[in-house]
């Protein structure tokens, strides 16, 4: 009711206008301060990181403290490693779950399901790194690559479920009844109609789950463990490029900082070609 | 008729085995949020019968006695976020409103994508950020700022570090900053364009226009900051590598402190004694039990706008 009032009061119309001008300013403001730091970061890391990549970061192993150069070929192969075996098991559990909030989402259940997949990516990734220890390390008595990449898996799950979700909803309802109508079964019709037709939003949605586990840092800390030498069996420690980034950062030294630079950027270079290819793609499909 | 009937009765068949197909993988996600927490409940066991309640009222963590409480890292963790929560807050809202509402679409699309992709960016490259430029700054520029204009209070005495709880909240409240204005963003576009047109059409300036939209979007928004506040509190390497890591409980918020995900990330895999692990389990459940709580909350009341639109 005071609002009404301050409308048609014109005696307030030069007020209201100087009040509006000045919020928007500190809207705007406020905006360009937050914003700064955050392109900050942004180009600090990839101006650092370009300075300091070379072609031995992918083809050398870590050197000593005190020799120039070296690389982080190991680290980069127990990533791949690490997600190999997460993309294992986030996959398949959030896909198939995505599927069913989607496709059955009228029951209650669904709801519980969405409200715990949504609890579940909230979980703090040092905790799942806890779990995993509990369940994999400590049954098997070392820190191995299958403890980490089981993390990685559950951190992916999250991700990957709702955006499956959502890209199977983006699925126009007519398609599935033209299929249900040519006599197609319900879930001939979700597989080979729905899930087809919202592939590639589903796999660029695994591609963000798994450029995000390619960061992950925490969770691998007492279950991947690290590792500086070469390793690809998946029952033993695994050396990991955040790991690595990790060690190096928190080091005195110059020539560790420079590779941890090198390591920062080729994670943000693969969140930004994701991030990329998810653009891409979710455009296509809003506009058609 | 027993053709059709074994047809009807074989597409019934494959429909109900995919159904529970997916619907156990589904529940699977339910019952691993329940074995996590059962997990470190069972693994904790030895911490808690101990030290019972008093393992959260203790602030002595003495590894070599043995002898563990949690207090320095719940205060840490607590007062971290909290003021990351409160700095990034108004600056998110602003972000929100100016992305929305202020600027033409070509500016917006290559801001906003660039904010998606800090939302994505490791933890670990802002914390390796916050060492080597943030900590200097703070040493050199903000610490003497505060002590020479507000330095008669408790909060901003003391020598300069660089690393401490204001360096990691700060840090906090740029990392979660993407993640809060995303959120207002989507709730701001659930805010039917007709209810801003109508204040238009009554003659408000546009200030009013937006302010009725941020309140009649207010729950949305505030959801949206407490899921922000959650990542805050679970948020291990970046706070780590800036908080200075050590256990204890001081008015100034440019002394080193201490968060429960660092102090689990930091002696975890090297913890010997059983008590030691099983101490740290039990701060990994409380971190657990205070984020499920926060994110159900935010949910909630993320889901009573976006459900309306």
């Amino acid at each position: 009711m005071r609002e009404s009032y301050i409308l048609i009061n014109p005696s307030n119309l030069m007020r209201r206008k100087i009040v509006n001008k000045v919020m928007i300013a500190l809207c705007v403001l406020a905006g360009v301060i937050t914003i700064l730091p955050l392109l900050y970061i942004f180009f600090y890391t990839t101006q650092s990181g370009i300075s300091s990549l070379n072609l031995d970061f992918f083809t050398q192993l870590p050197k000593p403290v005190g020799e120039e150069g070296g690389g982080m070929a190991n680290a980069i192969v127990g990533s791949l490693i690490l997600i190999g075996i997460g993309a294992l098991i986030g996959i398949p559990v959030g896909i198939l779950s995505g599927i069913y909030i989607s496709e059955y989402s009228k029951s209650f259940i669904a709801t519980i399901i969405k409200f715990t997949t949504d609890i579940l990516s909230g979980v703090p990734s040092i905790v799942i790194g806890i779990f995993a220890y509990g369940v994999v390390v400590i049954p098997m008595q070392r820190f191995s690559a299958l403890a980490g990449g089981f993390a990685l898996g559950i951190l992916m799950i999250p991700t990957i479920t709702k955006i499956t979700e959502e890209m199977m909803k983006l699925v126009p309802q007519s398609l599935r009844e033209a299929s249900l109508a040519l006599g197609v079964s319900r879930w001939k019709t979700t597989l080979r109609i729905v899930l087809t037709t919202a592939s590639s939003g589903i796999i660029t949605g695994i591609l963000l789950a798994i450029a995000r586990a390619a960061g992950e840092t925490a969770p691998l800390l007492f279950t991947a463990f690290g590792n500086t030498f070469w390793q690809t069996n998946i029952d033993e420690p695994i050396a990991a490029l955040p790991l690595q980034i990790f060690i190096y950062a928190i080091s005195p030294y110059d020539s560790w900082h420079r590779q941890a630079w090198a390591g920062a950027f080729v994670l943000i270079f693969l969140v930004f070609i994701v991030n990329l290819m998810v653009r891409y793609v979710t455009r296509n499909k809003f506009t058609s | 008729m027993d053709v059709r009937k074994e047809i009807k009765s074989k597409k019934k068949l494959g429909d109900i085995l995919f159904e529970n197909l997916t619907l156990l993988f589904a529940l699977m996600l339910v019952g691993l949020v329940v074995f996590i927490a059962v997990e470190m409940f069972i693994d904790s066991a030895e911490s808690r019968e101990k030290f019972g309640w008093g393992f959260i009222f203790s602030s002595d963590w003495n590894p070599v006695k043995e002898e563990f409480g949690a207090l320095p890292f719940i205060y840490g963790t607590i007062v971290s976020s909290l003021l990351a929560f409160l700095i990034s807050l108004p600056n998110t809202i602003s972000v929100a409103v100016f992305l929305s509402e202020v600027v033409h679409k070509s500016v917006r699309t290559p801001i906003s994508f660039l904010i998606e992709i800090l939302a994505a960016i490791p933890s670990i490259i802002y914390g390796f950020w916050g060492i080597f430029v943030l900590a200097p700054f703070i040493r050199s520029t903000i610490q003497p700022f505060l002590q020479s204009t507000l330095g008669f209070l408790p909060f901003f005495q003391g020598p300069a570090y660089g690393t401490g709880l204001l360096t990691a909240s700060i840090i906090l409240a740029i990392m979660i900053t993407p993640i809060i204005s995303s959120i207002t963003r989507d709730v701001l576009k659930a805010i039917p364009v007709s209810q801003r047109e109508a204040a238009y059409a009554l003659g408000a300036t546009k200030w009013e226009a937006i302010k009725m939209a941020l309140l009649n979007a207010r729950s949305g928004i505030l959801g949206g900051a407490v899921l922000g506040l959650g990542r805050a509190i679970g948020e291990t390497m970046a706070v780590t590598m800036v908080i200075g890591n050590k256990a204890q409980i001081k008015a100034s918020l440019f002394e080193p402190a201490y968060s429960m995900a660092s102090v689990i990330a930091n002696e975890f895999a090297e913890a010997s004694g059983r008590i030691h692990i099983s101490s740290l389990i039990e701060v990994g459940l409380i971190l657990f039990g205070v984020t499920f709580i926060i994110n159900s909350l935010a949910r909630l009341l993320i889901y009573s706008v976006t459900r309306k639109a």
